[in-house]
């Protein structure tokens, strides 16, 4: 038997001790929060005052109240086609990118410039980018269904890029080495393997689509957002609780829809 | 029908300076199995997938009926590819699609990608990969998709999928190295009576040398990327497999 088979452990073994660095980030955590919660100014009169405020707001929204209903069905009908026209056009447009960037396909002087663009997609929030949609091509849905095309790509070419970079590269070589040329092993090797998440990925961004339609109304892009924003510039504060408690029900029903259609397409 | 396979002077560097394979000169032809076998690490996979170009030869010529595979691209590199049938250790088949599909997967080298895509395979080739599953035992599993099927299954699968490509050699990159002992047997009989029934050579890299001396009409030794043992089984004495992987405490 060699002696370390009956010796203690050496010092230098600590298992589950923490490094230094790993207790400087978490000092330095606690100092920022030390700092902003000095900076923020948060009085217990200043919260009483906003409790007033809150208190008069509220009264003021009960009970909630649907009309102009005409108002809010349209607003909230153009959201849903926004939300939908977007995840299709999104949807259609990240499966070429989605390829492009994948670093196990593509060389590397085609993923990165892709990869760049879905960056610069995912680089604003969906509101800006609607500002700046509104401007080129006016007020209105198409604003709104640019905006969320773009925030799409963003979002389903990443998660596509990666799929496809995940993949068994077994498969690849066999259908390769049966002959097949690009194109097939595309549709039979790396298809199947990706398409049960790519509608995973789908159904999540119809879904996230969904939240950002009633928002980008906000700057003028169509949708719900718009209703909402007119309302709370009216002081219609009854007629703003019922617009949310409808935004509420429809993002509900998106959801219990996501879930059914993953549902069906699992495995 | 039978094809001739030329390999001469085959080199391969995967890092400049540090060959894996040094100068293969081999020749295949007829029906014969040729079994490769060589400590692990020495080419054996390297030669083999030199010579469908799924690795790229360094220097050398991979001649199957005097076209030298190492010169073509692109159209011409895939047709002759289509003709190299070739089955793998961990059968890589597709595992979401079902056997039939993993089928036709084989004669997607002479399917244009239209058709692929629209799945339009000609009724002929699922007629013959409906027989070719008859001759495997698998034609209740036809539906079954690929990952609900057994190893020895999911082998013979591939060994089918091989077949539909119609080859003129058949490939196979240590075939029984993830399955039992019986199962082993199976397989390399289903890859032998291939070869015999068609009329081509079977090259099959393996670890077992038993197996190896049990099925192979012809042995190559490989050491150190040279080939160092080309002959029948019984010429596999104790002093050969020594030359080969070296050492001795092994044999006893």
């Amino acid at each position: 038997m060699t002696p370390a088979a009956t010796g203690r452990a050496p010092a230098h073994v600590r298992p589950f001790s923490m490094g230094t660095t790993e207790r400087w980030i978490w000092l330095i955590l606690l100092v920022i929060f030390a700092w902003a919660a000095s900076r923020i100014d948060l009085t217990w009169a200043r919260f009483v005052l906003g409790l007033d405020g809150a208190a008069k707001f509220v009264h003021r929204m009960l009970p909630p109240i649907f009309n102009p209903r005409e108002e809010l069905v349209k607003g909230l009908w153009e959201s849903v086609q926004i939300a939908l026209l977007a995840s299709a056009a999104g949807l259609v447009l990240s499966l070429p990118v989605g390829l492009l960037a994948a670093r196990n396909m593509m060389p590397g002087w085609v993923t990165w410039p892709t990869r760049l663009f879905i960056t610069l997609c995912r680089t604003f929030h969906p509101v800006i980018v609607a500002i700046v949609f509104v401007k080129a091509v006016g007020f209105g849905a198409l604003a709104g269904i640019l905006s969320l095309t773009v925030a799409s790509i963003g979002f389903l070419g990443k998660l596509f890029a990666e799929a496809i970079e995940e993949i068994s590269m077994k498969q690849i070589e066999a259908v390769r080495a049966t002959g097949a040329g690009f194109a097939n092993v595309i549709a039979f090797a790396v298809a199947p393997q990706v398409m049960f998440r790519f509608i995973g990925f789908t159904a999540y961004e119809v879904d996230s689509n969904l939240r950002n339609s009633t928002m980008v109304g906000i700057v003028g892009a169509g949708g719900i957002g718009g209703t909402l924003f007119a309302a709370f510039q009216r002081f219609d504060y009854d007629f703003v609780l019922g617009i949310v408690l409808c935004i509420i029900v429809l993002i509900m029903v998106g959801e219990v829809a996501q879930i059914a259609v993953k549902k069906v397409f699992r495995q | 029908m039978s094809a001739q396979l030329q390999l001469r002077g085959l080199v391969k560097e995967y890092v400049p300076g540090k060959p894996v394979l040094r100068g293969i000169d081999l020749g295949f032809g007829g029906a014969a199995l040729t079994a490769i076998i060589g400590p692990s690490g020495t080419g054996k996979s390297t030669l083999i997938r030199c010579i469908n170009r799924l690795v790229e030869p360094t220097h050398g010529e991979v001649l199957l009926d005097g076209t030298d595979l190492v010169t073509l691209h692109g159209d011409a590199l895939r047709q002759a590819r289509s003709r190299i049938g070739m089955v793998f250790q961990e059968y890589n088949l597709v595992e979401r699609l079902t056997v039939m599909e993993n089928l036709l997967t084989g004669v997607l080298g002479r399917t244009p990608a239209w058709k692929a895509w629209l799945r339009r395979f000609e009724p002929a080739d699922v007629d013959r990969a409906w027989q070719t599953l008859g001759t495997v035992g698998l034609q209740d599993f036809v539906n079954a998709r690929a990952d609900s099927l057994s190893g020895g299954q999911r082998q013979r699968v591939g060994i089918s999928r091989a077949v539909m490509q119609d080859p003129m050699v058949l490939l196979a990159d240590e075939p029984t190295s993830s399955l039992d002992p019986k199962t082993s047997v199976e397989i390399m009989d289903l890859l032998r009576n291939v070869g015999r029934e068609r009329g081509i050579p079977v090259i099959v890299n393996m670890h077992d040398v038993e197996l190896a001396k049990r099925f192979a009409d012809r042995i190559v030794g490989m050491s150190g990327g040279h080939v160092v043992y080309d002959g029948v089984a019984a010429g596999l004495s104790d002093e050969v497999l020594r030359t080969i992987y070296g050492g001795a405490s092994w044999l006893e």
